[in-house]
């Protein structure tokens, strides 16, 4: 068995006939088993569209997707749609249950699990999330993080092989983010689940094994987020924010410090700048 | 909006809480039946000690079922004083110009009077004891039937429980609309009926178009979740029928016996 889950192979499409130019133009790409991969992009570059495609939600004109091994066709969308989770960008528009545990085993119920599984399920993905105490709350009366993290476990319940976040943390606080981030982490390391994740986030594109750029419904480069983040300047036109590190390391060369590299972590950064102040 | 009484719920542990949803909605429907063969002194005091007692034994306070009736109080009276002055009969008591009170009239109207008291407050009860979802689903599993007669009835029982859920969202909605727009200039409930209408029309197009976008989302959530519709579904809410709601439904039809036994 290969180490892909996921292959696209020359993906186009478009949402209207007389759409200027493809919103997908000849998209191809690949995800490995376990991988985290981020896809970012400005808005309109055809990110949210490609991942709807790849959950069978949109269809292609033309071009292939293989999922752990079955192509996409309109025969096997259910079933390869079960390998895969999906968390949206609104948590309000996507809380289909009356209250967080409804919400929970909505999927479940779909797939027709007996009730006893179901039950351990949902208190299992709700411990996952940290919502067990909430379980009886409607979703009035719980944050957009929180309503995010019930999103999550609804997902984890179904036990998919993949989790796509098209952009699920894009409408929360930092705090309700840095949360989520850590939430998502645990589970892939528990599960070994292959991660996909639409953002314009910083934090979640470090913690990524790999990033997809996509421009004009086209991927412009696949790179690993160091690569990504040496770029500097040119991050702002590809939808993302500088790292801290990249304008520090800038703003101190302008200063006539010698600094080589364009990217560093905090940590490394931190290494240097002790190392360079000790040798005086 | 916070005096909307409706699918008011108030979590509690009594006996009528936990009653399944279902004994009560039927309990609902027959007592609204039978509360028309109350047409006397006995037969009225008999359902309201009854009415009384399960209010009671709901252990809710006394003035929650006053904001119930809060709403309705102008419709009551209205209807009691249309009966007091134009139900004509029996002894004349009370008589100036056109104006004719008869006792005829006095209880009719003290009968319309009991009628709609009781029926809210024991309405009111329903909602007060029965989370909405679980109405819901009470509603569907006693439409279940019709189901052989090509009645949708787990797409009624959806859309129920997906209204329910997005009640409060969209009265978020409307909230924050209303503020937008009042933040932009407009006046809501001044000038003349033209404009108050008029008014109106900023809050309703946008909160349309934010409810098309959100029912769009919704759908597309559901689809990407697996769902295919209601056959194959399991569920994890189970309705379960206890001797308790036998129960309650046998004292109801109970109550009906005496009535029908001490009305006129």
């Amino acid at each position: 068995m290969s180490d892909t889950i996921i292959e696209v192979k020359n993906l186009t499409f478009q949402y209207e006939e007389d759409q200027t130019s493809p919103t997908l133009d000849q998209v191809t790409f690949h995800v490995k088993h376990g991988e985290w991969l981020s896809i970012i992009g400005h808005n309109g570059s055809g990110k949210s569209t490609t991942v709807r495609l790849i959950d069978g939600l949109l269809e292609a004109q033309s071009g292939q997707i293989v999922i752990d091994g079955q192509e996409l066709t309109e025969a096997n969308v259910w079933e390869l749609r079960s390998k895969i989770g999906m968390v949206f960008q609104n948590p309000d528009n996507q809380f289909v249950g009356a209250t967080v545990e409804d919400d929970v085993a909505f999927g479940l119920e779909n797939q027709g699990i007996p009730l006893e599984e179901m039950q351990s399920r949902v208190q299992q993905a709700l411990e996952l999330v940290k919502m067990s105490a909430f379980k009886d709350r409607e979703p009035a009366r719980l944050s957009g993080g929180q309503k995010q993290r019930v999103a999550i476990a609804g997902a984890v319940a179904m036990r998919p092989a993949i989790i796509i976040l098209d952009e699920a943390t894009s409408m929360l606080d930092p705090e309700g983010r840095l949360e989520l981030i850590q939430t998502i982490k645990d589970i892939r390391q528990r599960y070994g689940m292959t991660v996909i994740s639409i953002t314009h986030d910083l934090e979640e594109v470090a913690l990524s094994d790999r990033v997809l750029v996509m421009k004009n419904g086209q991927v412009e480069s696949d790179t690993s987020p160091q690569a990504l983040f040496s770029r500097g300047e040119e991050l702002l036109n590809l939808g993302l924010d500088r790292p801290f590190t990249s304008v520090l390391i800038q703003t101190l060369k302008e200063k006539g410090f010698a600094i080589d590299e364009s990217y560093l972590t905090e940590k490394d950064l931190e290494e240097k700048l002790w190392a360079s102040i000790s040798k005086r | 909006m916070n005096n909307l009484i409706l699918g008011r719920y108030i979590p509690g542990d009594s006996l009528l809480h936990r009653l399944d949803p279902r004994s009560k909605l039927l309990a609902m429907f027959i007592y609204i039946i039978i509360i028309f063969w109350a047409n006397n002194l006995a037969t009225n005091l008999l359902m309201t000690v009854f009415t009384l007692s399960l209010v009671f034994l709901s252990g809710i306070k006394i003035t929650h079922f006053l904001k119930g009736l809060r709403p309705m109080v102008v419709l009551i009276l209205f209807t009691t004083l249309f009966q007091v002055f134009f139900t004509q009969g029996g002894q004349v008591l009370f008589q100036f110009w056109i104006i004719k009170i008869t006792s005829l009239g006095l209880s009719q109207a003290a009968l319309i009077f009991m009628r709609f008291v009781l029926i809210i407050v024991f309405s009111t009860l329903l909602t007060l004891t029965t989370t909405p979802l679980s109405l819901a689903d009470a509603v569907e599993s006693l439409l279940r039937p019709l189901s052989r007669f090509k009645v949708p009835v787990h797409e009624i029982g959806l859309m129920l429980s997906l209204s329910l859920r997005f009640v409060p969202t969209l009265m978020d909605d409307t909230t924050r609309i209303m503020n937008a727009q009042r933040a932009r200039g407009v006046d809501f409930g001044e000038g003349n009926l033209m404009q108050k209408v008029k008014s109106i029309i900023p809050i309703l197009i946008p909160l349309f178009a934010s409810s098309f976008k959100r029912a769009d989302a919704l759908a597309t959530a559901m689809e990407a979740r697996g769902y295919q519709g209601g056959d194959g579904r399991s569920k994890y809410r189970l309705l379960s029928w206890k001797f308790l709601d036998s129960l309650a439904l046998l004292s109801l039809l109970f109550l009906g016996g005496l009535l029908l036994l001490f009305k006129n």
